[in-house]
């Protein structure tokens, strides 16, 4: 009883609110002492206690359950009875309504939470029912600090230790924890209440599940607390730290990918803010965040969070602050250092975690643009990536040294992955050190750790990127891997050596690897391209930054080599890429396309002096030519080389087409020739005066010693084409010194230019057109008399016509005397007679009026008066077969059977049109210093077209008809539009004449489609609209015919699209026409073309919109119409009888309605 | 006619790439006729039709041999009385498209309309194909379709 009445003094004391903490805390011992030892059972207590927890007085009644809950409390390790254990939660959960009595309430439940299950633990029905009871009852943000930390470290309980009974209150659990946590602020409660939501995001974790739901509600509570911000002085008495709290709140943020939507972009916006502590804490978050989400889910926010994390880098690790008084590495201190870091250590997370190709990607490109931005930057990213990155790939620094062949690699996926970002890294670095161009800074480069690690690691590197490239006989590199290695190859080689010196030894073998590629890999098209631009670029680099020593490497290793290739002929590799090779290396720089050019010349000699005994070198030689003329020498004019070359080139050549001379095999092929010839042209166009001179002496010795011209006979004697045949090898010397005339400078002396001008002649008969452009230069480069009165000595202008056109020419041949006895000068004529047939031979025919063309080409573009003449003499070879021919012919021949011209000679007088107007590549042109007058088209045109108007009206031969009308679309396909609208009206009808003209035959579908575009321009042109409505029944008709054309898409294309500008004209002209034009487009839109088809549908759809015109305004009337009978009847007339267009048609309607 | 729009929120759809095509021969295929067709405005929405998926590639289908095109489209709600207009469209667009020897069938996909079977009839009927062309506000609201410079 003494117990009893020793317990009751302890409640009483307890339960009086009066006595100090101390003295409670005491007595509250005593009492749970006499529980733990058995002195006093549990339900005794809870029997005695009866009064104090039942009573009405709310103070008391708190005490009490206090008491009992705190004793339970410290009973936690003693084995209780699972019924007892019941009642005691029945109880506990009860209370939790009671606000007045809620801490004891809230410790017993607690303590009973907490129990183990040794000790008998709580059911889990019962756990639900306090859970239940809490989320019901319990208004968490009403209570004190203390009460509320209880709340939570219950809630926190429930959630761990009962996880999968709480699971099933499902949305109230969720609801609850969001208003128990919302608008929480005191930092214990609130490490608790972040751990809370942790454990519940594990609760719910798929994305589907109830928390998909409600991440939104969840995360906006949690949202407000991010960046911590702590005020409380954090030395002070709070255990919490603001560490503690940021740390707990990232584990919350990043526990569940369902807050990844809100969570990134609010990282991101903080990491802009400007509060410091924000910054950080953004980059911690985002490294743990993106972990936890895992790489699918941040990929979307690369970009975002590359551009965020770069600002901050470049503004954090932008100023280092380093003295060059305390130069050593370790000494330069950022006080932003942390940002840096945390921003490095992010990007770090996010490449180990991503191993696919698309991240990589970006990936490389922060590196890139991470290392380019700053040495501090740059050394960080070495320090913290390449060594890991080294690591991977198999070199560490411990044993840099011990590998140097590059048989590491097993396996390749991994590999190539930090390769990629290797080079990013290098090229990132390159650009750095090139970038920068302070001394200062680029003494202390060699000093920096990025420096020092990529001496370390470059001939593994070397090795590494050489390994990817090796090409075996079960392993062809992959695309991607030739890009890695050629690239990082090209970016080693290029680091600028008075920054960074690469050893010359790796140097040289990364250009002898990249050699050994361009030598055996050349099947490998793309490896093979790719490693020659690599080349290119190295080359060019080592040019721009005047690297003495690498640029004698470069030289000896890559371009003599290169030249070496063009003699070496067992090598496999196919001359077409060697002469590739050879152009592109030479195009690097001044020096190296000099000694190829020097090793391209030799090949060139060295092909032409054993050309007539072997066929391949022909064909060598007229490629390195082609090289030659289209590649190098543009590039070497371009880039202000020097001419010397060129001369000496041209000079090589013609001695060495002497020396062709002392064999008795046929100079060459006609190929060759060709090459031959246009290099020479080009190369004597590049050239100043002085050396023209040069040459042309040389060639002129040339010409007069190795042929069996005899040149100082010919001006002589008279012309005689009687030795008939030229050899081959004189035809092609001859060829090449018109070639040289046709490029000198007008004021170049050209020497004996009588003579020559006589041997032309003569050649040109023979049908050698070169010699026949040259005869065209030398006339359009001519001074003419009146200003030319200082050097006398030379030929001027009206000499050298005279000589061209009143030089007889004899026949002294036998069968040639035969054939011309009917002339009136016996067997001499000039020129121009051959021109007209009278020496009765085809051949010399043909050949004189293609030689006169360009005689008359170089005339006309210098606008000289002669070109009338050498037009008539045209004009009447194309008419002369009709009777009504110039009585010129009819005198002078007596035979009516030869008068009809051979068809062959029209269509070559036909073409010299042709040659007149259009512009030359091979001859006088700019390139070539000819002269050439503005707007001599125009003037021609002008003067030539109304005459061959008028003989197309007046001839009656369809012979002769249609060869005009060749001549007719020759000028005006290549005369300007301006010109030819002033006449339209004049030339439309002969135009379609001509264009249907065309079409009988398919060689002629070129001109045909010139002559239609002149045609479209028309239609197409304001200023031609009027003419062409006038003919627009026949233009129509003529189109509908050549939109089935079939020998030429373009053709059928054109058609259609003047067709379909034809559909802007008045209605009223036109829509007699629109079901021709409608039938005929139909059958277009069957054409195989889709090009064609889809012009069709537009044509279609233009005129169909006609159509509905007339019907709408069918419609509009017929209603009228009804009632109007009368005049019913006189619409059925118009409708069928005449076909009338609807203006037309309303107007009249409305004339007779009432 | 209902107050509203029958679909007022649309799934909408990015636009494909278009493929600029040489290659020889230029037979007509599904794929020039979908060219020609996918930049047809919905009647509702400032969108194109392949904007809204209603017409696809794979939806267009050529028969050379036979000489038959058919199109099937899906509008893009069960009860969309916008779907004879979208026919229409389709009808007129193609007018001009095809030689004559080809027929055209238009319908809509199987189960992706309430009233299937009639709407296809309809499209189909070439005299209420053109009765209805006659209907001046009809006329009026397919020719904004086909020319409209909303897309």
């Amino acid at each position: 009883m003494a117990e009893a009445t020793q317990l009751t003094r302890h409640i009483e004391s307890y339960v009086d609110s009066s006595s100090s903490l101390t003295h409670q805390a005491a007595t509250l011992n005593a009492i749970a002492a006499l529980v733990k030892t058995d002195a006093l059972p549990l339900q005794a207590l809870v029997r005695e206690l009866d009064m104090y927890l039942t009573t009405t007085d709310n103070v008391i009644r708190a005490r009490g359950i206090l008491l009992l809950a705190e004793v339970i409390t410290r009973i936690e390790s003693k084995p209780l009875d699972s019924a007892i254990i019941h009642s005691l939660v029945g109880f506990f959960k009860d209370r939790l309504v009671n606000w007045r009595a809620v801490r004891g309430a809230l410790v017993g439940c607690l303590a009973l939470i907490r129990r183990k299950s040794v000790v008998g633990m709580v059911t889990g029905s019962d756990a639900t029912a306090i859970a239940q009871s809490f989320l019901q009852y319990m208004q968490v943000q009403s209570l004190g600090q203390y009460d509320r930390k209880l709340c939570f470290e219950l809630l926190d309980c429930l959630l761990e230790r009962y996880s999968d009974v709480v699971t099933t209150l499902g949305e109230d659990l969720i609801y609850g924890i969001c208003e128990a946590i919302d608008a929480e602020k005191d930092p214990e409660c609130l490490m608790l209440a972040f751990h809370i939501v942790e454990s519940l995001a594990q609760l719910y974790p798929d994305s589907s599940g109830l928390l998909a739901s409600f991440a939104k509600d969840v995360f906006d509570i949690l949202e407000p607390y991010f960046p911590i911000h702590f005020t409380h002085p954090s030395s002070g008495d709070t255990p919490v730290q603001r560490d503690d709290l940021s740390k707990s709140l990232m584990s919350a943020f990043s526990s569940t990918p369902l807050f990844e939507p809100f969570v990134i972009p609010l990282l991101l916006e903080k990491l802009s803010s400007s509060l410091h502590s924000a910054k950080i804490d953004s980059l911690k978050y985002l490294r743990v965040c993106s972990s936890k989400y895992g790489a699918e889910k941040i990929a979307k926010y690369a970009r975002a969070i590359w551009s965020s994390v770069k600002d901050t880098l470049s503004t954090y690790l932008g100023e280092p602050k380093f003295s060059f008084t305390i130069a050593p590495v370790d000494g330069i201190g950022f006080p932003e250092n942390e940002i840096g870091i945390e921003a490095l250590s992010l990007l770090q997370q996010l490449i180990v975690q991503n191993s696919k190709k698309k991240k990589l990607h970006a990936i490389g490109r922060i590196l890139y643009i991470t290392a380019k931005s700053t040495i501090s930057s740059c050394n960080a990213v070495f320090e913290n990536l390449f060594s890991r990155m080294m690591d991977d790939l198999g070199f560490s620094v411990s044993n840099a040294d011990s590998f140097s062949n590059g048989d590491i690699f097993t396996s390749q996926r991994v590999k190539f992955g930090f390769l990629y970002l290797c080079i990013e890294l290098l090229a990132g670095c390159k650009e750095l050190i090139v970038g920068s161009d302070k001394p200062a800074l680029q003494y202390v480069f060699e000093h920096e750790t990025c420096c020092i690690m990529l001496h370390r690691f470059s001939t593994q590197l070397l090795n590494a990127f050489g390994s990817v490239l090796a090409v075996s006989a079960e392993r062809c590199p992959l695309d991607p891997d030739i890009y890695i290695g050629v690239k990082g190859l090209q970016i080693l080689a290029t680091f600028q050596s008075d920054v960074f010196p690469i050893q010359k030894s790796i140097f040289e073998n990364i250009l002898n690897k990249i050699m050994s590629i361009i030598m055996e890999d050349f099947e490998k098209t793309i490896l093979w391209e790719s490693a020659l631009k690599a080349l290119c670029h190295v080359g060019s680099f080592v040019q721009m930054f005047h690297e003495s020593e690498k640029a004698m490497s470069y030289r000896s290793l890559v371009v003599e080599k290169i030249v070496e290739l063009l003699s070496l002929d067992d090598i496999t590799l196919p001359f077409s890429l060697k002469v590739e090779a050879l152009s592109n290396v030479g195009m690097t720089g001044r020096k190296n396309m000099l000694t190829i050019l020097q090793g391209l010349g030799t090949a060139v000699l060295a092909n032409l002096s054993k050309v007539h005994r072997n066929v391949r070198s022909s064909e060598t030689a007229v490629q390195l030519l082609e090289c030659y003329s289209c590649k190098l020498l543009p590039w070497i004019h371009e880039n202000g080389g020097t001419e010397d070359f060129a001369v000496q080139f041209a000079l090589d050549i013609w001695s060495q087409a002497g020396n062709c001379m002392d064999f008795s095999a046929p100079f060459v092929e006609k190929g060759l020739l060709d090459a031959i010839m246009k290099a020479m042209k080009l190369s004597v166009g590049s050239c100043v005066v002085e050396s023209q001179n040069l040459i042309i002496q040389n060639a002129y010795s040339i010409l007069s010693s190795h042929t069996n011209f005899q040149l100082k006979e010919v001006e002589t004697l008279p012309l005689t084409p009687g030795k008939y045949d030229i050899s081959l090898r004189d035809e092609g010397i001859i060829s090449l010194f018109a070639s040289v005339v046709v490029a000198v400078h007008p004021k170049t002396h050209i020497p004996d230019i009588r003579v020559l001008m006589h041997l032309f002649i003569i050649t040109l008969l023979r049908g050698v057109v070169p010699v026949a452009q040259a005869l065209g230069s030398i006339l359009n480069k001519l001074v003419s008399t009146s200003n030319s009165a200082e050097n006398s000595g030379d030929l001027t202008l009206e000499e050298a016509l005279d000589v061209i056109f009143n030089t007889k020419i004899c026949f002294s041949s036998t069968d040639m005397l035969q054939r011309c006895n009917g002339t009136s000068n016996g067997n001499e004529m000039v020129l121009t007679d051959i021109c007209l047939g009278i020496a009765n031979d085809r051949l010399l025919q043909i050949n004189a009026i293609c030689g006169l063309s360009w005689i008359g080409k170089g005339l006309l573009l210098r606008g000289h008066e002669k070109i009338k003449d050498i037009t008539k003499i045209f004009m009447e070879c194309l008419i002369s077969g009709t009777k009504s021919a110039l009585p010129l012919i009819k005198d002078s021949l007596e035979n009516t059977e030869e008068q009809i011209q051979d068809p062959l000679v029209m269509k070559c007088a036909a073409d010299a049109f042709h040659v007149l107007m259009s512009d030359s590549e091979v001859c006088l042109n700019r390139k070539f210093h000819a002269t050439i007058r503005p707007l001599y088209k125009q003037r021609f045109f002008s003067s030539v077209m109304p005459i061959i108007l008028q003989l197309i009206t007046k001839s009656y031969s369809s012979l002769s008809r249609s060869f005009l009308y060749r001549a007719f679309a020759h000028i005006m396909s290549d005369t300007s539009m301006v010109a030819i609208l002033s006449e339209a009206k004049k030339l439309i009808p002969v135009l379609l004449d001509c264009l249907s003209m065309l079409t009988e035959d398919i060689q002629d579908k070129d001109m045909l489609y010139g002559l239609l575009l002149v045609l479209s321009g028309m239609l197409t042109e304001k200023n031609g609209q009027e003419a062409v409505i006038e003919n627009a029944h026949i233009i129509i008709n003529c189109l509908i015919k050549l939109v089935d054309y079939p020998h030429k898409m373009l053709v059928r294309e054109t058609a259609i699209q003047c067709l379909v500008a034809l559909s802007e004209l008045p209605h009223a002209r036109i829509y007699p026409m629109r079901t021709q034009v409608l039938r005929a487009i139909s059958t277009c839109l069957d054409d195989t073309k889709r090009a064609v088809r889809y012009e069709a549908v537009k044509c279609r759809q233009t005129w169909w919109v006609h159509n509905f015109f007339f019907i709408e305004c069918v419609q509009f009337y017929l209603v009228q119409l009804l009632l109007y009978l009368p005049i019913f009847t006189f619409l059925l007339d118009l409708l069928i009888g005449r076909q009338c267009h609807p203006e037309v048609f309303i107007s009249e309607v409305q004339y007779q309605l009432p | 006619m209902t107050l509203g729009l029958i679909n007022a929120n649309p799934v909408v759809h990015a636009k494909k790439e278009r493929i600029s095509r040489s290659e020889d021969p230029h037979a007509v295929d599904a794929l020039d006729i979908y060219d020609f067709v996918r930049d047809i405005r919905d009647p509702e929405h400032p969108y194109s039709l392949e904007q809204l998926s209603v017409l696809s590639e794979e939806s267009i289908t050529v028969d050379h041999e036979l000489g038959r095109i058919l199109i099937t489209f899906t509008p893009t709600v069960q009860h969309c009385s916008m779907a004879t207009v979208i026919g229409l469209c389709l009808r007129v667009k193609l007018k001009h498209y095809f030689p004559p020897h080809y027929k055209v069938d238009i319908k809509v996909s199987p189960g992706s309309h309430a009233d299937e079977e009639s709407v296809n009839k309809q499209l189909n009927d070439k005299e209420r194909v053109v009765a209805a062309l006659e209907n001046p506000n009809l006329r009026q609201l397919v020719e904004e379709c086909l020319y409209s410079n909303e897309l």
